[in-house]
């Protein structure tokens, strides 16, 4: 197999100017890679909603978008808070987010369910105080 | 329909419009920028009142064919240079989304 193509991205904490920057990054460079845009856009936006939960909640953190043969892969990596309840969190409409950051209009509780719609497969790993690692891929 | 034929039947304001040509297929109305990604499609018309620096993300991701503001609502010139940069149409208008909604059901 032909070795794969990586992206990596710092996202800045409380930071919503420059939000988003990796996604659209990312969305360009799969356009460039001549990917289908139904994928492109599963992929920038499950992303998108990845990086905004870090700027929102994480104080920043990591993302790195690997391209294989079969699927795309991105790693979402904080060292923020961590979830405290994953189920509670994945439902639709479920928030903890602040009114400041729900006038940006965001906060809306859609982030994660976005996250694991727009993907084949996602994975959370968190622990409370230590951080969240999310893998999603979407295959091709 | 094209932005800018769009934007001239009905007279909405143009306030950046680095892609005229794009084709319109379908509206999204909506404020909360997750349900817009979420929901709205391709080529769509987003409508709505956010005007903030993020909704040139959510238009370039949602991969609408334009962004079209209510309520006379406008940009800031740091979010108009932004969506110039990133080819994303805006346009404005005075009415209501519903208004919107009314006058170019049909038409999009």
């Amino acid at each position: 197999m032909s070795d794969k193509l990586v992206f990596r991205f710092d996202v800045q904490g409380d930071d919503f100017t420059s939000a988003g920057q990796a996604s659209v990054q990312v969305k360009k460079n799969l356009r460039q890679l001549g990917f289908d845009t139904e994928v492109i856009k599963r992929v920038s936006i499950a992303m998108y909603e990845g990086e905004i939960n870090m700027v929102i909640h994480a104080g920043g953190g990591t993302a790195e978008v690997s391209v294989t043969e079969k699927y795309i892969e991105i790693i979402l990596e904080d060292k923020g808070p961590g979830i405290e309840d994953i189920e509670k969190a994945m439902q639709a409409g479920y928030s903890t987010a602040p009114d400041s950051i729900r006038s940006l209009g965001f906060g809306a509780g859609m982030g994660l369910p976005n996250m694991k719609k727009n993907s084949d497969s996602m994975e959370i790993e968190s622990k409370l105080g230590e951080g969240t690692r999310i893998v999603m891929k979407v295959n091709i | 329909m094209t932005v800018e034929s769009l934007a001239e039947e009905f007279g909405f304001k143009v306030l950046t419009m680095p892609s005229p040509e794009r084709e319109i297929c379908g509206a999204y109305i909506g404020d909360l920028l997750s349900w817009v990604m979420g929901k709205a499609e391709s080529d769509n018309l987003w409508i709505t009142i956010m005007s903030n620096l993020n909704i040139v993300a959510v238009a370039t991701l949602a991969d609408v064919s334009s962004v079209l503001l209510c309520e006379g609502v406008l940009l800031d010139d740091e979010v108009l240079a932004l969506a110039e940069s990133k080819g994303v149409n805006v346009l404005a208008t005075d009415y209501s989304a519903y208004e919107v909604a009314k006058i170019i059901s049909g038409a999009v």
